[in-house]
């Protein structure tokens, strides 16, 4: 899997934006990782070859953060928070009946490539707990009797 | 009090500069290019300003020390990275009102002679993303930032870098090294950034909260600032609260509003006639606090008076149905998951109190447990390198103290006696 030519512009023109190649490497990783939904072992080489940083530093980078995709993902990623505040307000019942009806673990990705579910730490939406985010969008104030109504729109 | 930090934001209007400006914005950033830099350093000692991040230090002072370092370029950095459970204070005004935040930080490169501005925003929020750089955009092509900041010959540039999940960035050389393109691990201090920052170079991080003040502050003048809230630390402040209130959500009050009152008038009390068993009142790593110790002023110098720590203003509230033991344990998987790896004391830290919380709230505790977590989080305070850890040894430590009781009938019985 190569960068398209848009991702290469796109990363050239981030380039522009910091004192030093290596400042572009986040913002490069989140594009090549727009591309393919996940950072491929090629995509790390197409970043490395882009800013002419070592492939052992993109990948070294690129492991310390949660938001790297560094296996393949499902057509839609659900980023569940069960931290305190959305824990007290019942969100893991929600991982349990994410789980049973679309048949995806806690890390994992369901048989039919719909879903991957991630396990967040706080995405900011305490005052209107349990939340989510659905690729990038938020949604909020989840109950057992919403959320599967939410999730049957991603498809 | 009339908001300042969340004027208008219930407007569907509020993120265009047009709405801002008929609203007086980017008056204060015209009146600050009309200033000498040292000027308006000297307003915001004058005013008392102190960082909106967690720590309190005085806004002025950090100031101060950038910009007599000769070195240049200064970088201006704003910790939008937001990641203290519990807080979502920032999200308004990077959400609904961006030219906020931009006025602010030109104001600030103003003061500090920094042309580039870097927004670190957490990956968490990808709609604050979209909505930054289109706003920044705006400002751009109407002349409020860019080459020549209103006519003023003055350059300032903004872009937004995003953060990709990782709550240790939100330490501010943490945050400058994964702005660097490096992993988010803290550095050695000092050298501290208002000397040796991004890049190498003198460099102020300053909270999106903290920013956002500075017009209000040019507006009204330093006294006037300085009326609102509390003598040592003026200023509005944002609350979010989160958990069993009735009306949860981000609140804009003086500094030094008491705990109390945020709860049971401002938030309308608990939710569903239940009692109140605890509150965490700063962001997860700040001390959790018993009913009885709740009537004190949320400021960065009062709250350690009463035990506790005004953190990022993140009140989560816990009703009598929330089983302590399993909130520490939670907190604990938190700093065990974020904890960067650097330093000992906070990598194995964090794993042998996880391990024993875990224990215990599965009802596998062993007598002696109680004491062993004091035990390790004590030998984990002061040897960390950075705050993550002393504040994971804090959750443990406070959480013990206050509730010691329902930790030792969790081992006694074998489990949690809730419901």
């Amino acid at each position: 899997m190569m960068l398209s030519d848009t991702a290469r512009q796109k990363i050239q023109d981030v380039r522009k934006l910091y004192p030093s190649a290596r400042g572009a490497l986040l913002p490069a990783l989140y594009i090549a990782q727009r591309e393919h939904g996940w950072l491929s072992p090629e995509a790390f080489r197409a970043v490395s070859r882009e800013l002419r940083i070592p492939e052992a530093t993109v990948r070294g980078v690129a492991s310390f953060y949660a938001m790297f995709h560094k296996a393949p993902v499902g057509r839609n990623v659900i980023q569940l928070c069960t931290n305190v505040a959305c824990m007290i307000m019942g969100a893991e019942s929600l991982v349990d009946l994410i789980s049973k009806t679309f048949d995806v673990q806690p890390g994992g990705t369901s048989p039919d490539g719909r879903f991957s579910l991630i396990i967040m730490e706080c995405i900011g939406a305490c005052g209107t707990a349990p939340a989510m985010l659905v690729n990038t969008d938020f949604h909020e104030n989840l109950t057992a009797g919403n959320i599967l109504d939410i999730l049957e729109r991603y498809k | 009090m009339e908001k300042a930090l969340l004027a208008n934001i219930e407007n569907p209007r509020s993120r265009e500069a047009a709405f801002y400006v008929e609203k007086g914005g980017y008056e204060s950033l015209k009146k600050a290019l009309e200033m000498e830099p040292k000027d308006i350093i000297e307003m915001v000692k004058k005013a008392g300003l102190r960082g909106r991040g967690g720590a309190g230090f005085p806004t002025g002072m950090k100031w101060m020390f950038a910009s007599g370092d000769p070195k240049f370029p200064k970088y201006l950095v704003c910790n939008a990275d937001e990641g203290e459970p519990g807080t979502f204070k920032d999200r308004p005004i990077l959400e609904r009102n961006p030219h906020l935040l931009i006025e602010g930080m030109a104001i600030s490169g103003h003061a500090l002679k920094a042309e580039y501005g870097y927004i670190y925003l957490r990956g968490e929020y990808p709609e604050a993303k979209d909505i930054l750089d289109a706003a920044i955009r705006e400002a751009e092509e109407k002349g409020y930032v860019g080459d020549n900041m209103m006519g003023s010959g003055k350059k300032f540039r903004l872009v937004v870098h995003q953060g990709a999940g990782a709550y240790i960035c939100g330490e501010e050389t943490a945050l400058i090294e994964s702005l660097e393109g490096k992993k988010g691990q803290p550095r050695i201090k000092p050298p501290f950034p208002v000397n040796v920052g991004a890049w190498g170079m003198p460099t102020i991080v300053n909270n999106v909260e903290t920013l956002s003040n500075l017009p209000l502050l040019i507006r009204v003048g330093p006294e006037a600032y300085a009326q609102i809230g509390t003598p040592e630390c003026p200023g509005p402040k944002l609350f979010c609260v989160s958990g069993h209130v009735k009306n949860p959500g981000v609140l804009e009050l003086p500094m030094g509003t008491s705990l109390k009152e945020i709860i049971f008038d401002h938030c309308g009390g608990m939710k569903n006639g239940k009692k109140l068993k605890a509150v965490i009142p700063g962001g997860i790593s700040t001390p959790v606090l018993p009913p009885d110790k709740i009537d004190c002023p949320m400021d960065f110098v009062n709250m350690p008076k009463h035990g506790s720590m005004l953190g990022s203003g993140a009140v989560i509230v816990m009703d009598e149905s929330v089983c302590l033991v399993k909130v520490c344990y939670r907190a604990i998987k938190f700093f065990e998951h974020e904890s960067c790896g650097k330093c000992t004391p906070c990598k194995e830290g964090v794993i042998w109190l996880r391990k024993i919380l875990g224990r215990i709230e599965h009802g596998e505790g062993r007598e002696g447990d109680v004491d062993l977590l004091v035990q390790v989080a004590a030998n984990m305070s002061g040897r960390t390198f950075c705050p993550l850890g002393e504040g994971a040894a804090s959750v443990v430590q406070n959480f013990v103290k206050h509730f010691r009781e329902e930790f030792v009938e969790h081992i006694s019985r074998k489990g949690c006696p809730l419901p």
